[in-house]
């Protein structure tokens, strides 16, 4: 009784854990090298599938192949560089911990400063 | 790039964006086709010539229309709509031009034309002025693209004459 109610635990859990996965992947953010990754690959992805896909069409008389190859690479490239996939996450940043803030606190800026303003006048 | 929501949206307008250009460069690339299109008409027979009750005259011609328009065809085009019109010149207008028959080419299987058919549409002048007149039968034609522009031309016809009195 009790190893059955562990075996479901688990596999609530391990459900838990990749509905996470699947939400993370579409949620979560993406760290600022993986966002640029993201940006060429999609130019770079579209631009070859039409170049490909209008050079196939014209040399096969048929607009049909054109219009077909391209929907493929935009369906392909969608799910390539939509999603957060792992691989855009590898550069992840390092926030400031809170504690380390405290210790340096923030340097006030001059109260002279507008002074200074009507002295150049 | 940084939400899901955002890369999405980039991604459409992208793509629409290069599909639009695309489908400029299929319409451009039209201009590189030179078609030589040939065509002829008979006319078998008057069938009838009055001069209708208002005072307009009209005539019943039997046609037979032969062309080829398959080089007008190329990947960008979706149907090639063709007419055929009688031309001739009255004191009142200096040209007429009267639509007798007209059809749709879906592609270029169905190019080599050949029809034996009256007028589709009635020939029907602006007054009395059909008798023993000369007239030239002009193919015209649209050949209408997938996208982008529309080309239209045509092959004059002449040496028709209607005769001297009603039928």
């Amino acid at each position: 009784m009790k190893s059955l109610l562990l075996k479901h635990n688990r596999n609530i859990s391990a459900a838990a854990g990749s509905t996470v996965k699947i939400v993370s992947i579409l949620i979560s953010p993406m760290d600022w090298q993986g966002q640029k990754l993201a940006e060429h690959l999609m130019q770079l992805l579209l631009v070859c599938f039409a170049v490909v896909a209008f050079i196939t069409g014209y040399v096969l008389g048929s607009f049909q192949t054109m219009m077909l190859i391209y929907a493929a690479g935009v369906v392909l490239t969608s799910l390539l560089v939509v999603p957060n996939w792992p691989f855009f996450n590898r550069h992840s940043l390092n926030w400031l911990d809170p504690s380390e803030a405290d210790k340096h606190p923030k340097p006030h800026p001059a109260i002279s400063g507008p002074k200074k303003k009507t002295a150049k006048k | 790039m940084h939400s899901f929501s955002y890369r999405a949206n980039a991604l459409l307008t992208f793509a629409i964006t290069i599909l639009a250009l695309m489908c400029a460069m299929a319409s451009v690339s039209d201009n590189f086709n030179s078609p030589s299109p040939t065509s002829e008409v008979q006319v078998l027979n008057i069938n009838w010539f009055q001069k209708k009750p208002d005072g307009d005259d009209e005539v019943s011609l039997t046609l037979n229309i032969s062309a080829n328009l398959g080089s007008l065809f190329t990947w960008n085009t979706k149907q090639v709509f063709v007419f055929l019109a009688a031309e001739y010149q009255t004191p009142k207008n200096v040209l007429n031009q009267v639509s007798l028959w007209d059809g749709i080419i879906p592609s270029k299987e169905h190019a080599k034309y050949w029809i034996h058919t009256t007028n589709k549409y009635r020939f029907i002048d602006q007054g009395s002025n059909l008798r023993g007149k000369n007239f030239n039968l002009t193919l015209h034609w649209h050949v209408m693209p997938k996208t982008g522009k529309m080309f239209a031309d045509k092959i004059v016809m002449t040496g028709f004459r209607l005769p001297e009195a009603y039928r």
